[in-house]
């Protein structure tokens, strides 16, 4: 129990999907202008990771050597199974809004459809597989990751909801200061990085 | 055929070509599969390999996708280049496992997610779709060159100003060897990527005025208030 909380606060601060590995950071840019929206997008991708982490851990024990045919190894696969799990899954999950829970359907709109190119979600399931996660390990790291991309971007949007008001060089406006605002994120999260757990 | 191929290679060739290296540059431009840019321009050699890696799968797979572009019904299409994506990045990933692997293992996961790299897919959508198979790939490289130029010019500064060394070779001589360079060490932590992309953009924007973004909000007319 122990090892899963502290794999759980790894997760979110000290191994920040979106501020200590920059993933899924064109959509991080793309959509942070609001916080409401930025709060959407995040709840959807700790959805998604939390169902396509433990999901794809059974894939890649399928792959596993000698576990589907004898004697193969079919790992050189494990790439096109994880992203069409995820494009499935994404699919299966806005159907599923769409039927039963079309408010959420609605607030989430276009966003669903994006997290599916998302690399923070191909990116959680790359780590599960090079650092061998259980199953159980995988959903505490899914919800985890998840969550710690949805924190990075709700602060972001925080920031910029700010940011509009002040007065910005004319070529650094936009996305030049959104940058070195991230790079400034980033250099706090790295303080996280010193914690022994 | 030939004289088509000439005449060609003044105008569209140039542009395909050309432009994505500053102009319509994937990353500081079109805000394209950054992820990657930030992650692996530590070193020179990893963003070398990435470059290699990313403008390869680019340029095949829109030419792949040229090719049956029009046999693709319009509701799958997502689907189906994806998984000509996926097959691109899966061939990369064990030739560069097979031929080297030391420089793999330290990309580790960056390779894989050349399959959610936004350039990839958008450039598919966005000419892969409407254009000839030759044409696309020649598209893909030049939007692979691009990158490329980002990468490798974020990697040359983080690698020399911070390590004192390119593709591990020593260039300037750090303090702890005996030498006078002392080592900035921010520069080979990932924030520093960040400030670089956003200097880089800053001047890049300063050239081509007409890319600067609208403010939302104007603080005060700074003409008025200097005139006061």
């Amino acid at each position: 129990m122990e090892a899963l909380l502290s794999l759980f606060v790894k997760a979110v601060f000290i191994e920040n999907m979106a501020l200590t590995f920059f993933l899924g950071m064109c959509t991080f840019i793309a959509i942070s202008k609001k916080i409401e929206t930025a709060i959407g997008l995040g709840i959807a991708v700790v959805i998604v990771q939390t169902i396509t982490l433990p999901v794809n851990n059974l894939v890649f024990n399928l792959l596993k050597e000698n576990a589907l045919i004898e004697g193969v190894d079919l790992r050189f696969l494990g790439l096109i199974s994880y992203i069409a799990v995820i494009a499935a899954i994404v699919q299966i999950l806005e159907m599923f809004l769409d039927r039963y829970v079309p408010a959420l359907y609605q607030a989430l709109g276009v966003y669903l459809p994006l997290i599916t190119v998302n690399c923070a979600i191909l990116g959680g399931t790359l780590f599960m597989v090079q650092r061998d996660y259980t199953f159980v390990e995988s959903v505490v790291y899914g919800v985890g990751s998840g969550f710690s991309w949805m924190l990075a971007i709700v602060i972001l949007a925080g920031v910029r909801e700010r940011l509009k008001y002040s007065d910005v060089p004319a070529g650094l406006q936009g996305l030049g200061i959104i940058f070195i605002t991230v790079g400034l994120m980033s250099l706090g999260f790295m303080s996280f990085s010193g914690i022994q757990l | 055929m030939s004289a088509s191929i000439t005449a060609g290679w003044n105008s569209e060739v140039r542009k395909v070509l050309i432009d994505p290296l500053i102009t319509t540059n994937p990353i500081t431009f079109q805000i394209l599969g950054i992820c990657s840019a930030l992650a692996v321009t530590g070193s020179l050699k990893s963003a070398l390999l990435m470059s290699l890696a990313l403008t390869t799968v680019t340029a095949f797979s829109n030419m792949f996708i040229s090719m049956v572009r029009t046999q693709i019904p319009n509701s799958i299409r997502i689907i189906v280049q994806m998984t000509i994506i996926a097959s691109l990045v899966i061939i990369v990933d064990q030739v560069l496992t097979a031929y080297a692997f030391d420089t793999a293992k330290k990309l580790s996961v960056f390779i894989g997610l050349i399959i959610t790299n936004c350039i990839v897919m958008g450039r598919a959508e966005a000419y892969a779709m409407q254009n000839p198979p030759v044409m696309s790939f020649l598209d893909g490289v030049g939007q692979g060159l691009g990158y490329s130029l980002i990468l490798i010019s974020l990697a040359i500064v983080r690698e020399l100003f911070g390590a004192g060394t390119l593709m591990g070779v020593p260039i300037l001589e750090v303090v702890s060897k005996g030498g006078w360079y002392v080592p900035n060490g921010l520069l080979l932590l990932p924030p520093s990527a960040f400030f670089l992309i956003g200097l880089m953009i800053w001047a890049i924007r300063t050239k081509y005025p007409a890319q600067q973004e609208k403010a939302d909000f104007r603080i005060h007319d700074k003409q008025a208030l200097g005139h006061r």
